[in-house]
């Protein structure tokens, strides 16, 4: 049997062409075959919940994938400040946060959850925010301890970022100063509560506070 | 060279005509704005000061800024901190860096945080704030917290 090499149908891009990183992505976005989000599943998954009997398999679908992404969020490394020591004790065996399936990533493009550990400085926050704009759908934020969540003690600060929430979407807001490794599995824990109610939409889930 | 505190007083009155300020081993300086990098250079060769130990900026609102240098002489302890009043909205002062080249980025922080020109200094660009800032020089008694909001 005769194998055929693939044919490539976009040149692959030199990378010596692109002057910066961010021009690179921007090709990548509005190239024709590039990374877009597709409504055509979105459509099928309609079309089979409109069906009759057709939502048993929707919604059951839908609580395995919710299960599959709760019990496998990966967190992209990203520490700010002291919090993120206290994280990182998270992520260590003493309070081992892999029981969760939760495997710190050093890389944005394979994660599913930023910790946001620590003051975010204005000359910071573009940063954070090309960092959670890398991280592919569908992205959670978790807002560790009282500089992330409000800019903390150094609020009046006239370099400080007043809430990480200025610049990306929070999900679950930790308290603490900083919050000990309990009050970040807390928060964990919650947030795969969040992530269990997720949508095949994309939709957030309401808010499902119980405590 | 081994110079105790009070000598150095007394070397700096001869020189200068200046009354020092001697508390232990620091001796502090007022200075005219004319005589900033005169006296710096006389801090370095004569009384040995190789050691520049900060140079900042005070702002003391109605009555200007006030520019600040503390150096040392490690050998034998004297420090000597030169201060001068450039006055009421008076932003230019003479540089330090040909004298203690340390002095180029505390010279560039000082006018990142107190918009101060320093003339003669042979890179003056921000180094802490972002290119981007734009809220004025942030550790002026002037400035206020805006709350600003960046991105959304």
């Amino acid at each position: 049997m005769e194998v055929k090499p693939p044919v490539p149908q976009v040149p692959a891009p030199v990378w010596t062409e692109f002057k910066d990183l961010q021009e690179w992505e921007k090709y990548h976005q509005e190239r024709s075959d590039g990374d877009k989000t597709s409504n055509t599943l979105a459509a099928i998954a309609d079309s089979i919940h409109h069906m009759p009997g057709g939502w048993i398999v929707t919604t059951s679908t839908e609580k395995i994938f919710n299960w599959a992404r709760k019990s496998s969020i990966w967190p992209v490394t990203f520490g700010l400040a002291c919090c993120a020591i206290e994280m990182m004790a998270t992520f260590a065996s003493r309070f081992d946060v892999e029981r969760f399936g939760m495997v710190p990533w050093a890389s944005p493009r394979h994660s599913d959850l930023m910790i946001v550990s620590g003051t975010v400085t204005i000359k910071m926050a573009p940063m954070l925010k090309r960092i959670y704009e890398q991280m592919p759908d569908p992205k959670w934020v978790v807002s560790m301890g009282s500089c992330a969540n409000s800019g903390g003690p150094f609020r009046h600060g006239y370099h400080v970022v007043k809430g990480v929430d200025r610049v990306v979407p929070v999900d679950v807001y930790v308290p603490g100063c900083p919050p000990t490794p309990d009050s970040l599995m807390y928060g964990l824990l919650k947030l795969q509560e969040q992530v269990a109610e997720f949508q095949t939409t994309g939709k957030r889930a309401t808010a499902t506070t119980t405590a | 060279m081994s110079l105790a505190p009070a000598a150095a007083a007394d070397l700096i009155r001869q020189t200068f005509g200046i009354e020092p300020r001697v508390e232990d081993r620091l001796v502090t300086v007022p200075l005219a704005r004319e005589q900033w990098p005169d006296f710096g250079r006389f801090a370095r060769e004569t009384l040995g000061c190789l050691y520049l130990n900060f140079l900042s900026a005070i702002d003391w609102k109605a009555e200007g800024i006030e520019v600040i240098c503390r150096v040392e002489n490690l050998a034998t302890g004297v420090a000597v901190m030169m201060r001068t009043k450039l006055g009421a909205g008076e932003l230019r002062c003479p540089t330090l860096v040909d004298v203690w080249a340390g002095a180029n980025w505390m010279e560039r922080e000082a006018f990142d945080m107190f918009g101060l020109t320093f003339d003669g200094h042979p890179d003056l660009r921000r180094l802490l704030l972002g290119d981007n800032w734009e809220l004025g020089p942030p550790l002026r008694k002037d400035f206020v917290d805006s709350g600003h909001v960046p991105y959304r």
